[in-house]
């Protein structure tokens, strides 16, 4: 067919970048470099700051301004986003939740600005709280609260803005967070099936039109690199879909019934080790999200080869984009219809999938649904229990990974010679700089505009009107993102998830050399108990606005099961809250996550509190992406140790935080 | 800390220095042998406390997942609002396997970390007893000579329901609409009547009606078995609605504290004595058996000694272990 050249290329993906950082005028630069190089939407990651309702102004944002994204205070900032960038045009993604009604507004009023009606905005606002209070941890608000914000934003946008994408389902961050194929499969579905249910409940969309917002919801998902498995997981997806829209929800339009979904390749199973690899996962786990014609991704971004080593650079991300272009457009790809109609083994292990995924799904409906299933704490629990199952396998060598726990001899890689150099460094003066920008904003703006557009945000947020009518209101008169997530905070308070550890169980092997392992960790905390007097006792802090909380959960559950106890707090904590525990505990040892990227701000202000408050004996150690440069820095600072990705046995860190303890015991 | 910086230590403890009141929690969950005479030293230097004799204590309990936690967090706020200082024994399970535990309260909880008025400590179950943790009782009394309310929040599994009412002046049992199993227990005598019962996750109205209404017709089936109880005859224990997540019901929970602690004023003393003679005795007993009982002379003597040991600054646990110590050697002695 391709040959005789009659039948047309089906049309590529939308390739866009996951990307922003420092300051909307260095995004917006990025952005038009990007698509000048072929890429054909934007996705915008912003800051935590903007992600959790803060401004940089705020003592909680610190060190995290423009890190992880770009810092979005005000229309002033989306303007200068956006400068030059005609919105008509574009499809922009946006990787934002708790605070999505508040950036699309601003997204709506900076294209009225533009001229652009926002009838004709196409793209997509992230707006699945659900799996932040799962797995990427920027939730603000009560599970109430934040099902009202995702339901006024469907709601306001299926006629408003109607080629917009108003909610992304993740299932990617549940893969993260360490869930199954099948449990992927499940949680993204009844998280789905909470939301329509919500959506139907506010009897805003006449029935005969209900099919107008299920044809609206979209998908985020991971490929991994099992890509047999996830190829045939996309597959599951699209039937399990199409049964719950026709069955549940009576569509009967199958356009209205499709998934439509859009990828971003797993960074998690990327590696620090011998980096160059990652290259090949990456070009593997896009595979499975492109063969099947029949469940292919709608839009992709890859991350860059050097992610598990920190933020990439402009050049790290082309490499990417260049991978998606040759895909699609050197080779033949998009001449075949679907090539796995037909195959039995496809079709019987995507039955597989389907079938325990539906049984899962049931599950959870009997258990109330999604919202239910969070705030008891089962779906955390199910996915914390995976992912501590995955990483023992990783551990335990019966699950290999090229270069990390097999094959790890090496050549010196040219690529990483000069390893300071091979990621991005944000510029720490950002941070000043954008507070200043911002009190000038806050100067020359009309402050009674302001006032009286608050003030009405407090009336609707007490009422059941759509917030997302002031809220656009509120873009125009120049109100602050911190000041829209501070208003509702005081209306409807703040939320502090399960975390899922405390009633996870781990199955650990019995025999062997990984169950000989642990019982001699045991017993040296038996010996350690007996000699102190007291259990040694671990507090594990994740300071900052960073809310990937896997690693430090999996260091909580390894941490117990050695046996220690373990005080473990929960994502978003001050420094100043990390002193006060560790002093109210008593603790003999203190643990830091941070995977923002903020480690050089937060964790040194860690430390000068703990020897104020008098507490400079204990031992700290930190665990997150953190440069080899930056370690050092740390270290000189007095962290005890420090670990990043590379450090894939827990068994050996147990056994560096025990002698830590036991050190620090013998000097007293 | 030795003996000489112990004083020193319960008058810092007294002024609610954070650090002091710290080292003195530490002391008390020391189990080594040679912290034995420092641990009672201290409990002796912080028995009269000023706060201690005007102080409550306040023993939340209920089955996991009913927001114990987030209520701790919300009825703390509310007392420190109140001007109240607050100390707080938040207590976890340990596991069975490896002695370590998760203690995971802090996350479920939001405090002012510069408030020099609220102070929380968790503690692992530890041990072999089950229920309480080891330290708990020590620990209230260390916390009871610093803060104003203490409130201990227990795992809400086992033994711990019992061995609650031996450290609370008032025990307050938390459940949430639908808890069957609650009732049943409450209706067959089973369970012992708290003092104050809570209906937590009040949010859905009609939900909430109805299981403070089905609270109200267990309470009475139980009086009528003649279910035993934490508190006596005169007090009728009240009923309250709370959402920990709205944070609503709390001053009515405030108040119901109040007027129990009220109720217990001329008793306090006493019923705290009571508390921690049979929690001796209850350690001891599920530890040997009646068998251990009457090796040592039986109940009532065992019961007379454990008053007047407490008297003289003994604490449940040192004392347990000494019984405990003695019946070994009694049963040498037979064998």
């Amino acid at each position: 067919m391709a040959q005789d050249g009659k039948r047309e290329r089906d049309r590529p993906w939308i390739m866009r970048t996951y990307s922003g950082h420092s300051t909307a005028a260095a995004s917006n630069e990025l952005y038009r470099t990007n698509l000048a190089k072929g890429q054909t939407g934007l996705s915008v990651a912003f800051d935590l700051p903007t992600q959790t309702g803060y401004d940089a102004d705020d003592p909680l944002a610190r060190g995290e301004v423009g890190k992880v994204g770009v810092p979005i205070s005000h229309i002033g900032d989306m303007r200068a986003l956006f400068d030059g960038i005609p919105l008509d045009q574009m499809n922009t993604s946006m990787t934002i939740n708790a605070t999505a009604v508040w950036l699309l507004s601003l997204y709506i009023a900076t294209a009225e600005d533009q001229g652009v009606d926002p009838r004709v905005l196409r793209g997509t606002t992230q707006n699945d709280i659900i799996k932040e209070y799962l797995s990427r941890g920027t939730h603000i608000f009560p599970p109430a609260a934040s099902m009202r914000l995702i339901t006024d934003l469907i709601t306001y946008t299926v006629d408003e803005v109607p080629k917009w994408n108003p909610i992304n389902i993740c299932s990617y961050h549940l893969q993260e967070a360490g869930a199954t194929p099948t449990q992927e499969l499940a949680y993204a579905l009844v998280t789905a099936i909470g939301v329509l249910d919500a959506v139907k409940a506010t009897g805003r969309i006449p029935e005969a039109e209900f099919g107008k917002v299920v044809g609206r919801i979209s998908f985020f998902v991971n490929a991994g690199i099992r890509f047999v498995e996830e190829l045939c997981k996309m597959r599951a997806f699209v039937e399990l879909w199409d049964r719950v829209t026709q069955e549940r929800y009576g569509v009967t339009d199958p356009k209205q019934r499709r998934f439509r979904y859009g990828v971003q390749v797993n960074s998690l199973g990327l590696t620090e080790q011998q980096p160059e690899n990652n290259v090949i996962r990456i070009v593997l786990e896009m595979l499975a999200v492109t063969l099947s014609k029949d469940a292919r991704a709608r839009a992709i971004q890859l991350p860059a080869w050097n992610e598990a080593l920190g933020l990439p650079r402009p050049w790290d991300q082309q490499w990417s984009l260049r991978t998606q272009q040759i895909l699609a457009y050197e080779t033949d790809l998009l001449e075949y219809d679907d090539l796995f109609t037909g195959s039995e083994v496809v079709k019987a292990h995507t039955q597989d999938l389907v079938e325990s995924a539906w049984a899962e799904v049931q599950e959870v409906l009997k258990r109330g649904g999604a919202v239910e299933a969070v705030e008891s704490g089962y779906i955390k629990q199910r996915l914390v229990e995976s992912n501590a199952a995955r990483l023992r396998a990783i551990e335990a060598g019966e699950q290999i990974v090229v270069g990390v726990n097999k094959f790890v001899e090496s050549e010196p890689s040219p690529l990483t010679e000069n390893l300071d150099e091979a990621i991005l460094t944000v510029d720490p003066k950002v941070d000043a700089d954008q507070r200043a920008a911002l009190a000038r904003w806050k100067e020359t703006r009309d402050n009674d505009a302001v006032d009286k557009a608050l003030a009405e945000l407090q009336r609707v947020a007490k009422s059941d009107e759509n917030m997302m009518v002031p809220s656009i209101a509120a873009a125009h008169a120049g109100v602050t993102t911190g000041e829209w997530a501070n208003l509702l905070r005081e209306v409807w308070g703040e939320y502090r998830a399960p975390t899922g550890v405390s009633g996870a169980s781990v199955k650990t092997a019995a025999t062997g050399a990984n169950a000989e392992t642990v019982a001699r960790l045991r017993d040296r905390i038996h010996a350690l108990e007996a000699s102190m007097g007291r259990r040694p006792k671990m507090l594990v802090g994740k300071p900052g606005l960073d809310g990937h909380s896997n690693g430090a959960e999996q260091i909580a559950i390894k941490a117990r099961d050695v046996g220690f106890d373990v005080v473990y707090e929960g994502i978003r904590v001050s420094p100043e809250q990390i002193v006060a525990s560790a002093l109210e505990e008593g603790v003999h040892l203190i643990g830091l996550s941070i995977l923002s990227g903020s480690h050089l701000a937060l964790v040194p202000e860690v430390m000068k509190r703990l020897r104020a408050a008098g507490l400079g004996d204990v031992p700290v150690v930190a665990g997150g992406i953190i440069p080899e440069a930056d370690a050092e820095r740390l270290r000189q600072e007095g962290v005890a140790a420090v670990y990043t990705p590379k450090d894939f046995e827990l068994d050996n860190i147990m056994s560096d935080l025990i002698d830590l303890v036991d050190r620090q015991h013998a000097a007293e | 800390m030795p003996l000489s910086d112990i004083a020193e230590d319960a008058q810092q403890v007294m002024s609610a220095n954070k650090a002091a009141v710290s080292r003195a929690l530490n002391l008390v969950e020391d189990r080594r042998a040679e912290s034995h005479a420092r641990v009672a030293e201290l409990l002796a230097a912080l028995k009269d406390a000023p706060k201690a004799a005007g102080g409550h204590r306040v023993g939340l309990t209920g089955p996991p997942g009913v927001g114990k936690s987030t209520l701790t967090s919300v009825l703390a706020r509310g007392l420190r609002l109140r001007d109240r200082t607050v100390g707080v024994v938040a207590v976890d399970p340990s596991s069975m396997r490896s002695g370590g535990s998760l203690l995971g309260d802090r996350a479920r909880m939001s405090f002012d970390p510069t408030d020099n008025g609220l102070f929380v400590r968790s503690l692992a179950t530890a041990g072999e007893v089950g229920g309480l943790a080891y330290a708990a009782n020590s620990s209230v009394r260390v916390l009871g000579a610093a803060y104003d309310t203490v409130i201990i929040e227990t795992t809400g599994v086992g033994q711990s329901e019992i061995d609650i009412v031996h450290v609370a002046d008032t025990v307050v049992l938390v459940i949430q609409p639908g808890s069957g199993d609650v009732l049943q227990f409450l209706k067959a005598g089973i369970m012992e009547i708290p003092d104050i019962l809570v209906v937590n996750k009040a949010d859905q109205d009609e939900l909430a009606r109805r299981a403070v209404a089905d609270l109200r017709g267990a309470l009475r089936t139980a009086h009528a078995v003649g279910a035993g109880g934490a508190q006596d005859g005169a007090w009728e224990t009240p009923i309250v609605a709370t959402s920990a997540t709205k944070g609503s019901g709390i001053d009515e929970l405030i108040a119901q504290l109040d007027a129990h602690r009220k109720h217990v004023e001329t008793a306090l003393l006493a019923r705290r004595r009571r508390g921690e003679v049979q929690w001796t005795l209850d350690l001891f007993i599920r530890k040997h058996g009646e068998h251990g009982v009457s090796t040592l002379g039986g109940r009532r003597l065992l019961k007379a000694r454990a008053e007047r040991e407490l008297d003289g600054g003994e604490t449940p646990l040192s004392l347990c272990e000494q019984l405990s110590r003695e019946y070994v050697a009694a049963l040498g002695q037979t064998a």
